[in-house]
């Protein structure tokens, strides 16, 4: 059984990030680490590929080639590899030409399973694999917080706002998994001193088939035009309990009308 | 201008968020139509009129009968292909982001996310997000059309105005891969209590409540005040409350005229999910809680002692 994992290094989260006002771009200069949603996705691959007691778990990723070493992570934590799609070109790329690249990138793979995190840190996406299934003709499932997979089929529980539905479906399949499916294992010190062996392909756009024309900011159907501070939010009231506080709080609530 | 918003129905109604998203397409002008998919849903289309669609497109099927995304993106194309739209909108939702972003491979058009605010600005369509932990506001356009377009949840309320929508039968015509993925088992409308998104009132329970049992002060309270319990990652996690009153990033996103954080410290993650509320009252013992810097009520202090006695004086004022 072949799974690919898509991951996408980001930003470190709890570091000041920026967009830059030149490029309306977000900057990317600092240190990248694996999305940490992408983490779970890693995890779901690796125990389905142990479940299943053979296969290869690879991963795929759309970046420069300095997130290698951030990829090393999952390479650590069991992957088999990476194929990393990275080219100049491709910077700026919105959801559109994210999804045309990586589709790409799958198709050359033909894994039986695509996994995908739920949400990128850095822009808050959470649209990538239904693009990907669409672009890849293949049914999707997203959302799952718990999975199986037997006789080719593919069973999820998928988290909504209404509660958990069952999704089946045939392999391949296209699958986002939520934060909720596993807890992610720790990379292992022979995992992190095997990692660095493991085969690492980095392909560029023509490399596979890709048209420049398509992706990155030329290839992009969505634009940032201007960035603003947030509003600011009014004036807070703050009150140290002295025993009274329950009091207070009715009667803020009736002052502002929300009893 | 001509528009099509998905509108999305659970229950037997149509959602207060898709309707909201309708209601702001209409006050910004143009043809505005509606888009509802799914089976028997015929009789929920007149609805739509009353919040500004000229026009809704049904198509009723069985085949769209559970709420799974792909042979929506099939309907929905071809009707944007069909009518020319050049601007698609849907309500942000589990369901509404998998076909929007699955139309958008599909017409090759660009899908802008999580926006909280649309606008004409000259002539052109800008949508405003939020991005970086809301630390920064994006302007964001559109290079192509149709433009596509996720409103994050909660947003817009909707707004009668009371007209009345030519129904059109939409066809249905299914590609293969769409119809592979199947629902086994759908979820049901939880009978008690409002749904956290449709609240008016959300008192909402954190980590600082101390343990599972702590969360009847917060159900005590949200009965007081006729409204919903929502729970943080934290707990949520930890197995004290159900996933669905999830409120932040990873949860659900509620705008309720009042929210009430009990025990919350308040984490970038809780913060997207809630601060589109009207009035945030908040009780902590840490007066160091980051939630402290995005209320507007902060009181420090132990929510044991002050919870319970806020709900009896809540009785107490309802009773009078």
């Amino acid at each position: 059984m072949k799974i690919a994992v898509c991951v996408k290094v980001v930003p470190e989260p709890t570091a000041v990030r920026r967009i830059d006002a030149g490029t309306k771009r977000l900057d990317r200069a600092g240190e990248g680490v694996l999305n940490a949603f992408d983490v779970h996705a890693v995890e779901a691959a690796l125990q389905l590929k142990e479940a299943e007691g053979e296969g290869e778990v690879v991963l795929v990723s759309l970046g420069p080639p300095k997130v290698l070493e951030a990829l090393r992570k999952a390479l650590a934590m069991g992957a088999d590899r990476v194929l990393l799609v990275s080219d100049d070109a491709a910077a700026g790329s919105d959801l559109l030409a994210t999804s045309l690249v990586l589709a790409r990138a799958l198709e050359r793979e033909s894994p039986d399973l695509v996994f995908l995190g739920q949400q990128a840190s850095d822009s808050d996406g959470a649209v990538l694999w239904a693009a990907l299934a669409e672009r890849l003709r293949r049914p999707l499932v997203s959302q799952v917080a718990e999975l199986t997979v037997a006789d080719g089929k593919l069973t999820g529980k998928r988290q909504t706002e209404f509660g958990y539905d069952v999704i089946e479906a045939p392999l391949p399949v296209i699958v986002a998994v939520s934060d909720a499916i596993n807890e992610p294992r720790y990379p292992s010190l022979k995992g992190i001193m095997g990692a660095k062996s493991k085969p690492q392909e980095t392909l560029s756009l023509a490399e596979l088939g890709v048209d420049a024309a398509d992706v990155g900011e030329a290839g992009s159907k969505t634009e940032v035009l201007a960035l603003a501070e947030p509003p600011a939010r009014g004036d807070s009231l703050r009150i140290e309990d002295d025993g009274n506080a329950a009091e207070r709080i009715l009667e803020f609530l009736a002052e502002k009308r929300v009893l | 201008v001509s528009t099509l918003v998905f509108l999305e129905h659970h229950g037997n109604e149509l959602q207060k968020g898709s309707l909201g998203v309708l209601s702001k397409a209409a006050s910004l002008g143009g043809d505005v139509a509606a888009a509802l998919l799914g089976s028997d849903v015929e009789p929920l289309a007149s609805e739509a009129g009353k919040f500004g669609a000229a026009r809704v497109f049904v198509a009723d099927d069985r085949a769209l009968e559970a709420p799974l995304p792909q042979p929506r993106v099939d309907v929905l194309a071809h009707l944007v292909r069909e009518h020319s739209f050049d601007t698609v909108l849907f309500a942000s939702s589990v369901l509404s982001a998998d076909v929007a972003a699955g139309l958008a491979a599909r017409l090759d058009a660009g899908l802008n996310w999580d926006l909280t605010d649309l606008a004409s600005e000259d002539g052109r369509l800008v949508g405003k997000r939020p991005a970086l932990g809301d630390s920064v506001y994006v302007d964001v356009g559109w290079r192509s059309e149709p433009r596509i377009a996720l409103v994050r949840s909660g947003t817009f309320d909707p707004v009668a105005s009371g007209g009345q929508a030519e129904i059109v039968s939409a066809a249905v015509a299914l590609e293969d891969f769409s119809t592979q993925a199947r629902m086994v088992e759908q979820a049901h409308e939880e009978s008690e209590g409002p749904s956290i998104e449709d609240a008016d009132v959300i008192v909402a329970g954190g980590r600082g409540l101390g343990g599972p049992e702590s969360f009847a002060l917060v159900e005590a309270l949200a009965k007081a005040l006729g409204g919903a319990v929502a729970a943080t990652r934290a707990v949520v996690d930890a197995g004290w409350y159900p996933y669905a009153t999830q409120v932040g990033q990873t949860g659900k996103t509620v705008a309720p005229k009042l929210y009430v954080a009990c025990g919350i410290s308040g984490a970038i993650q809780h913060k997207v999910g809630m601060q589109g509320s009207g009035v945030v009252v908040a009780i902590n013992k840490d007066p160091n809680a980051p939630i402290f810097e995005y209320c507007d009520l902060g009181v420090v202090g132990d929510l044991h002692e002050i919870v319970p006695k806020l709900t009896e004086l809540v009785q107490a004022r309802k009773a009078a």
